[in-house]
């Protein structure tokens, strides 16, 4: 970021060189190197080892990985941790996008209440996980009062596999919609009020705007939002310790969690390599897919013949 | 121009790379690091430091480390080079791949040396800090058998009398659920409490020779018809009502299970002898006045001995190889069986290992329920140490989701001996 922003002054002083030079980058290419190329390197060496987190791994070849595609309880954690992505999406784009496009509106009491819808932002996962883990006890939290109502006679939803799933899903809604809305309130924001205008004179009422105005001029920033919801959704992990322990039995153990629980409650760190390397991949391909498929690489502007 | 930016993006990256490198190879403080699970009864070895300190020329230092995670922070921070100096397990198979990789100080030469020290504590005990024969942890706790508890408060509402056989579990059972309490509470949340349950069961059922085969290594010992039997009563306790309808997310160790047995929500909790500690630091007077103590039942075709106790025999001290302070960590341990040392843990409502402790328990909290756990232990002819603490994490991880699924009526007891007799 800074350095684009270096390019600029520069550009300004010497338009000739237009781009900074390639040592710019060395600080971040380290930076990068050293935390995110190389421990990964390290994991996939790692999955091709056994080894319990003490002394030397072992060389042992493609048994992980051989393992790891007969293993039902991974299978089962690809399926549920697709499910939460679908999930975790579909309920966090409408809210986010409908919430941050009336937070777009001058008024100012959409500015008071948008401060307010955005306090679970600043707090953090773990703190939120532990708040809803006591809200959601079955005997001493409010749920024992609420729960008959929701269709749970004994408030046991934790210990439900429907009911420990959703829970997921709405506390990640409850933490992560306040970012989202946050993105869509800026580019509702960087629509021109014209468009508005022109639809107004041709006698378009306010859906008809939404529709074709502000969803289009959005798209860019539903690409964006969406593709941090399902990289987020992927390696969701915190909630899931805290709030599930990836129970009952191994209803809500997604892959994330389950890398956490092989590799260090079962201290079998090469095979947990071989989760973590997995997921890595898996995150890489969705989200490349994403950008090309919405064609949101080739950046082309919202704002084309105006 | 160009190469004084050069240069400060280069000192940038030095910078980082010096931030990256330091780190390892013990603590650097300068003071002998003990590690100590994070509980009401941490307080003896607190005091125990502090005079330690006194006479000590290097300064030792508590770090509780919290909940249930703690043997999974220990695991880390042993293969990290910055081990503690004295750590808190809970010997046998917990401590077994440190010393495999020769990461503790054998304590044979320090024990031979000091008779004194060496006969200090109950022999029996002493085994479990033993691996491969070579002792590697000293007691240092009270010992914690597995207790079941009840509210008496509760029992004498709906007149009934502590359960002494496996009929009166099952009416107790019936008759509390009419009565809309409760009858077991159970931490479902938890797996290991759940774990207390089938431990009895299969030792009751089948004495303690069933799960001694599959310790040793031999998974078909899980298809032993007692493991079977066992599991049926757990199926069969689950649809009676036995642990209300929502113990799946009753947490333990946020104090949920215990809040309900002392609220007199339930009225009666399966649970390791701390919960005698629980109570009294969080309901002093439930504690005083309304817990009531029994041992677990025997079961009517049972063959093992009901005199049998599971939980963990006690915790144990050992000592990082590599440590700096060896021998002022050796001189720490020897004052867990000193006079103060073995006072304060009967105040605070331990049953100590040293040996000649029984005199000392007039002074516990409650010498009634001292008394009572310190029989049943000595009394006992096997006492069979938690299953997830004996076997190694790699099968105890997932034997616990096993647990869990059994009790959450996930899959039937076939299917349950079938997972955990496919674990290795």
């Amino acid at each position: 970021m800074s350095t684009t922003a270096l390019s600029r002054v520069r550009s300004g002083a010497a338009p000739r060189t237009g781009r900074p030079g390639a040592v710019w980058a060395l600080p971040g290419l380290l930076f990068f190197g050293i935390f995110a190329v190389l421990p990964m390197g390290l994991v996939a060496y790692l999955s091709l080892t056994s080894w319990g987190g003490l002394g030397a791994p072992r060389f042992i070849g493609m048994e992980n990985w051989s393992r790891l595609a007969g293993d039902t309880v991974m299978h089962k954690a690809i399926v549920l941790s697709l499910v939460l992505t679908v999930a975790n999406w579909a309920v966090q784009t409408p809210i986010s996008l409908l919430l941050g496009v009336w937070a777009a509106g001058p008024q100012r009491n959409r500015a008071v209440l948008s401060a307010v819808f955005f306090t679970p932002l600043l707090l953090s996962s773990a703190a939120i996980a532990i708040i809803w883990k006591s809200l959601l006890d079955p005997n001493f939290g409010p749920l024992a009062q609420v729960g008959p109502w929701l269709g749970y006679p004994g408030a046991d939803v934790l210990g439900d596999s429907t009911g420990a799933f959703a829970a997921i899903v709405f506390v990640s809604a409850w933490q992560f919609i306040p970012l989202h809305m946050l993105l869509y309130q800026g580019g509702a924001r960087q629509i021109p009020e014209s468009l508005y205008r022109a639809a107004e004179i041709d006698g378009a009422g306010r859906l008809r705007s939404f529709w074709h105005i502000t969803l289009p001029q959005l798209r860019h920033t539903i690409t964006t939002s969406s593709v941090l919801m399902v990289v987020g959704s992927l390696t969701y992990f915190e909630t899931v310790l805290i709030l599930t322990d990836g129970g009952p039995g191994t209803d809500t153990s997604i892959v994330p969690y389950l890398m956490y629980q092989v590799g260090f409650e079962s201290w079998k760190t090469g095979y947990a390599s071989a989760i973590a390397f997995t997921l890595v991949v898996v995150a890489t391909a969705v989200s490349l897919i994403m950008v090309r498929l919405t064609g949101f690489g080739a950046m082309r502007s919202t704002k084309e013949g105006m | 121009m160009n190469t004084s930016r050069a240069g400060a993006a280069g000192a940038i990256a030095i910078g980082l790379l010096t931030v990256t490198a330091c780190g390892g190879g013990g603590s650097a403080d300068g003071k002998m690091h003990v590690w100590m699970y994070q509980d009401s009864l941490a307080v003896v070895q607190k005091s125990a430091v502090e005079r330690f300190n006194e006479d000590a020329d290097i300064e030792a230092v508590v770090d509780e480390v919290p909940g249930d995670t703690y043997q999974d922070k220990v695991r880390t921070v042993m293969g990290s080079g910055d081990q503690p100096d004295v750590f808190f397990n809970w010997g046998a198979g917990s401590i077994q791949p440190y010393v495999e990789q020769d990461m503790l100080l054998p304590l044979d030469d320090a024990l031979e040396s000091d008779p004194e020290f060496a006969d200090a504590y109950i022999s029996s005990v002493m085994e479990a800090g033993k691996v491969d024969g070579v002792q590697y942890g000293i007691p240092l706790r009270g010992t914690q058998p597995v207790i079941l508890f009840y509210n008496k408060e509760v029992f004498e509402d709906v007149d009934a009398e502590a359960p002494e056989t496996w009929d009166d579990i099952i009416d107790l059972t019936d008759t509390f659920k009419d009565e809309g309490i409760t009858p077991f509470a159970l931490g479902g949340a938890d797996a290991w409490t759940e774990q207390m349950w089938l431990q009895y069961l299969v030792d009751r059922q089948g004495g303690p020779e069933v799960f001694q085969r599959i310790q040793d290594g031999d998974s078909e010992g899980w298809r032993d018809p007692a493991v079977l039997k066992a599991a049926e009563t757990v199926e069969d306790l689950v649809e009676r009502g036995a642990f209300g309808d929502n113990f799946a997310s009753v947490s333990y160790t946020e104090g949920a299970a215990s809040d309900l047995l002392a609220q007199g929500k339930a009225a009666m909790h399966l649970m390791g002898s701390w919960e005698f500690s629980t109570h009294l630091d969080q309901a002093p007077e439930f504690a005083e006045e309304g817990l009531g103590y029994v041992a677990f039942p025997a079961l009517p075709d049972g063959e093992g001995d009901p005199a049998n106790v599971a939980g963990n025999p006690t915790n144990y001290f050992s000592v990082s190889a590599d440590s700096e302070y060896t021998e002022e960590a050796v001189e720490f341990l020897k004052t867990t069986s000193s006079e103060e040392y073995v006072q304060d843990m009967v105040d605070n409502g331990e049953v100590p290992t040293t040996t000649g402790a029984e005199e000392l328990l007039k002074d516990s909290p409650d010498p009634d329920f001292a008394t009572f756990q310190y029989e049943m232990v000595q009394d006992a002819p096997h006492f069979q140490l938690s299953w997830d603490q004996a076997l190694p994490p790699e099968v105890a991880t997932p034997m616990l989701t096993e647990i869990e699924k059994l009790f959450n009526g996930q899959i039937s007891p076939e299917e349950f001996v079938d997972a955990v007799a496919e674990l290795q």
